[in-house]
């Protein structure tokens, strides 16, 4: 058990890389407490393997230092680091009982067999695992297996961490959610720190305490589920997290205000002065999006319902705007105008979210 | 809705390989099995003799030394090319550059027609001229393999390693590239050795391939004639008779077509009867 620190952590797959996007994994820094539940959320190839891969030891990374606790394991082998991974695809040694299996790191590290045959039983209780110990392991379901593989990491007391690499992927889509709220009550119950790479957000965001948000080789958000959805960091994050995911909107500053379709509009953070970025834009969530007797302009796209609440596509000078409108609530026939709950419109410069300015 | 739709046209779709199956093995294993049970005489005479030449061929002593040489080759063949096989498999690189030199390699005994190897190796092993044979005897070992049985069957095992053991290689080596990277690196985590990666996931994944490699090269090994036909001619003396080399000696030496028809039926009830053994025993089984 310990803390992990991801200490000036840079990686690129090339020998010498040079420009910015030769950095599969751009510098980042990221402490980790003990006992925590973490999640690494991203689309594909966005450098989440790649991280998790110098966490586990199976990767060195090109530049910066893996530190458990206070020692550097930035060279330390994978079998050395104490730490246990739960794959995408099921790793069960098919030869073997489920008994055997779950025994088999204890018997690699010389743990007696009484011991070892107390940890396995309170293994297999803890996952459920216990009425099939003595069965083989290659014929058991999906679900099973990943039950297997993680309980190979959780029968070792001394584990640093336990990673997941996107462990429902193969998992069929009504034991996934079991699973995960298995994973979040055993997490509960021992408090081993957890790392959960994933690109589902739903998977993220229930099962995290705090989630790592990433793109393109970069970090681009660490927060809890309600920081990321409540304040994104970066247009990415808002529309990456969220069903649908936030709306971002060119606009241009003029006259000390932010203007989108001609139309003014209120936003959180207005800078002093207008900056430099290239690109300007407003970021609003669905959620606080409405309908208005004035304000921006639209035309409605498409409306799909979504049980409670509808989803609603408006077009306002070709920008898609997407809004939840409550089932039993009216679509106006025509004049429509858009309006946005005050105090959660924010501007974002080249992306990433401009500062606050307490007025 | 439960009855078959009913549709003979469908047979004429199957006819093609039924022909083909016909005259390439049923036909002429019928003939065999016509032989086997008559007395030939010239003339085209045929006489109806039933079960006498299966008793006899069963109760001959020659037939049983030459099947026990034939099973000792077999034994001793798999036993060499099998664990030689996954051993050069798992010492192949996984990537890279020398994967494709090392195929070409490999694939290259396989390459050559069966009557140029025992040409080769009967060269190759020429006490006086012959490479091997010369080396051997100039290091002071007695070596003939014209003359001494024992060196007769050194030779022939080194000609059937050297042209088969690439065969399980490359069968052993595709069963290794299949396995997921995920797995080895489990396996670190685990903290497993070396050894109980072979045992725990890369023998357990070559399973299915292994069982391909025993049963082909038992076939094949069963059935050898072409190699030690060139190379010993069955000799010296009866040394290396193996079945195959028996039976055109039966058939076409002595023309006894009848022992000769039933020797071939026992034979093939052999191979089919240990090829089901070795099938059984081999095919992984499902659950515990």
């Amino acid at each position: 058990m310990s803390r992990i620190t991801l200490d000036n952590l840079r990686h690129s797959y090339m020998p010498e890389p040079q420009a910015d996007e030769d950095w599969a994994l751009k510098r980042l820094n990221i402490e980790w407490d003990d006992g925590g539940a973490y999640a690494l959320l991203g689309p594909s190839g966005c450098g989440k393997t790649t991280l998790l891969n110098i966490i586990s030891g199976l990767l060195r990374p090109s530049e910066g230092r893996v530190l458990f606790e206070d020692t550097d394991v930035t060279d330390m082998p994978t079998g050395q680091r104490n730490i246990a991974q739960v794959f995408q695809f099921p790793v069960v040694y098919d030869t073997m009982s489920v008994r055997e299996n779950l025994a088999f790191p204890l018997r690699n590290r010389g743990v007696g067999e009484d011991e070892i045959a107390a940890r396995v039983r309170e293994i297999a209780a803890m996952l459920d695992l216990d009425t099939m110990l003595d069965k083989r392991a290659a014929g058991l379901t999906a679900d099973e297996k990943q039950k297997i593989s993680l309980g190979r990491g959780l029968v070792r007391d001394d584990v640093n961490v336990i990673m997941f690499d996107e462990p429902l992927t193969v998992i069929d889509p009504h034991l996934k959610w079991q699973l995960r709220s298995k994973l979040k009550e055993l997490h509960q119950r021992i408090r081993r720190t957890m790392i959960y790479v994933t690109h589902d957000q739903t998977e993220a965001l229930t099962f995290a305490d705090k989630v790592v948000v990433m793109h393109d080789g970069q970090v681009v958000q660490i927060g809890t589920p309600v920081e990321l959805f409540e304040r994104p960091q970066h247009t990415f994050v808002g529309h990456f997290i969220g069903s649908p995911g936030m709306n971002v909107l060119p606009c241009t500053l003029a006259g000390g205000r932010a203007v989108f379709a001609n139309t003014p509009v209120a936003v959180q953070n207005l800078p002093d002065k207008v900056p430099a970025a290239r690109r300007i834009e407003i970021g609003i969530r669905p959620e606080f999006v409405h309908f208005a007797d004035e304000g921006i302009p639209a035309r409605i796209v498409k409306v799909s319902d979504a049980g409670r609440y509808r989803v609603i596509e408006a077009e306002s000078e070709n920008t898609r705007i997407h809004m939840l409108l409550d089932e039993d609530k009216p679509i106006p026939a025509e004049n429509i105008h858009l309006g946005f709950t005050p105090g959660q419109a924010r501007l974002y410069a080249d992306g990433w979210l401009m500062e606050e300015v307490n007025r | 809705m439960n009855d078959k739709t009913l549709n003979q046209k469908g047979w004429l779709f199957v006819l093609p390989v039924v022909v083909l199956v016909a005259f390439n093995a049923v036909i002429p294993l019928m003939t065999v099995v016509n032989y086997s049970v008559q007395e030939t005489f010239g003339d085209n005479l045929f006489f109806f003799e039933g079960v006498k030449w299966f008793q006899e061929v069963l109760h001959s002593e020659r037939f049983h030394a030459a099947l026990l040489r034939q099973l000792t080759f077999t034994g001793i063949i798999l036993l060499i090319e099998i664990p030689l096989g996954v051993i050069i498999a798992l010492a192949m690189p996984r990537k890279g550059f020398w994967v494709s030199v090392c195929l070409v390699l490999m694939a290259l005994p396989l390459l050559i027609p069966w009557n140029v190897v025992g040409a080769m190796w009967n060269i190759f092993a020429l006490p006086d001229i012959g490479l091997l044979g010369k080396t051997l005897n100039s290091l002071g070992l007695d070596y003939n393999f014209t003359r001494q049985p024992f060196s007769a069957w050194a030779t022939l095992i080194a000609m059937d390693v050297w042209h088969w053991t690439s065969l399980v290689v490359l069968l052993a080596y595709a069963g290794l590239s299949s396995i997921p990277d995920a797995y080895y690196q489990a396996a670190k985590i685990d903290g497993a050795s070396n050894w109980a990666v072979f045992r725990y996931i890369q023998l357990p994944k070559m399973n299915r391939v292994l069982t391909i490699a025993i049963l082909l090269r038992f076939m094949d090994s069963f059935n050898i004639y072409t190699e030690p036909f060139v190379l010993t001619g069955g000799g010296p003396g009866n040394a290396t008779t193996l079945l195959s080399i028996d039976l055109v000696k039966v058939a076409l030496g002595q023309f006894d077509l009848g022992p000769a028809a039933a020797m071939s039926l026992i034979y093939f009830l052999i191979i089919l009867l240990l090829s089901w053994i070795f099938y059984t025993v081999m095919s992984p089984k499902e659950g515990s």
